[in-house]
């Protein structure tokens, strides 16, 4: 049990400073828009994801749009659900109950990414796995408020790749492993591609569009290439 | 900004946020069964981890190059199976290098 805390705590620290360099410049841009630091802060430890709150603090800063506040939100995090419901086949039985609606928080693309690749999922390796994610959301948002550029800009650049590196290391040897997924990535790169460049389709807003993408070719890929059984 | 319309806003937003992840993580407790769902289920993640991550990873640094440098670096690596942290941190320092070599060379 402490093994799996410790397993998830480290397997954390990528998205924590990759969500560190995220939100650092989220808390740059807040008080550009002229909020205070504390609000910045308020809203990472809330909410803890980046395209929601980005368009979240656009709307916040012109008064009564609450509708739209909630339309924008449902859209960009609607890809929650599906991770929601991936995960709860994956959880531990010990996962019930209160504890479910208590994990659910920590839900982002990231920790889904590294808790779908266990086994099981158990409660010990995701409260390691939320804690350093967590700290370097909220310690992110606050240093880019308060301090604005402490790091050099060079470093800061740099480590933006570090999450998607993680999401590489994911990806990629599961699909060397598995012909049909590896075809299934390469659909949705095209598709990703696709709509990341052509017009019209690149207005889409870009939660929304990665859940499109992604919805599309797991689709074609669970009518075209089912698999055996679940779990192997 | 006015705290009554700061509050209201950070309500509606961090209320569906959380609801939009918790309710099907609550509310799903049975294994589905059905060989389509678990096929999807199954693939779910690794587009959305895809779509993610090309091209957007491409525009997150200050160089093109660099990134796809980067991202070139991590497939190297992660298909000689390295762990998560290890592709990470390579990743990293191939932005680092490349936008250093830019600064001095170009």
């Amino acid at each position: 049990m402490k093994h799996n805390f410790i397993r998830g705590l480290k397997a954390g620290i990528p998205i924590g400073l990759g969500y560190f360099s995220v939100s650092f410049s989220f808390g740059i841009m807040a008080v550009s828009l002229g909020f205070d630091w504390w609000q910045a802060v308020i809203v990472s430890m809330a909410c803890v994801t980046s395209a929601g709150q980005l368009a979240g603090i656009s709307i916040m800063a012109s008064p009564g749009q609450y509708m739209q506040m909630l339309i924008s939100q449902i859209t960009i995090n609607i890809r929650y659900s599906f991770m929601s419901i991936s995960l709860s086949q994956k959880v531990e039985t010990k996962l019930t109950g209160i504890w479910r609606w208590l994990y659910a928080f920590m839900i982002t693309d990231e920790i889904f990414g590294v808790a779908t690749m266990e086994k099981s999922v158990t409660r010990s390796f995701l409260a390691g796995l939320f804690i350093i994610p967590y700290l370097g959301w909220s310690l992110g948002t606050l240093s880019g408020a308060l301090l604005g550029n402490v790091l050099p800009p060079i470093i800061m650049s740099s480590l933006c790749l570090a999450m998607y590196g993680m999401f590489v290391a994911i990806v990629a040897p599961a699909a060397k492993e598995y012909k049909p997924l590896c075809i299934i990535i390469l659909l949705t790169l095209l598709l990703s591609t696709a709509q990341f460049y052509l017009p019209l389709l690149k207005e889409i807003p870009s939660g929304l569009a990665i859940c499109f993408c992604a919805i599309i070719a797991a689709a074609i890929g669970a009518k075209f290439f089912p698999i055996e059984e679940v779990g192997k | 900004m006015e705290n009554t319309q700061f509050f209201t806003y950070l309500l509606i937003m961090a209320g569906s946020t959380y609801l939009i992840r918790a309710i099907p993580f609550a509310c799903i407790k049975k294994k589905i069964k059905n060989q389509y769902i678990q096929s999807f289920l199954y693939y779910m993640p690794y587009t959305v981890l895809t779509a993610m991550t090309f091209p957007t990873a491409l525009y997150v640094t200050d160089s093109i190059l660099a990134a796809a440098l980067g991202l070139a670096v991590a497939v190297l690596l992660a298909i000689r199976k390295k762990g998560l942290t290890v592709v990470a941190a390579a990743a990293c320092c191939t932005v680092l290098i490349v936008q250093l070599m830019l600064q001095y060379f170009a």
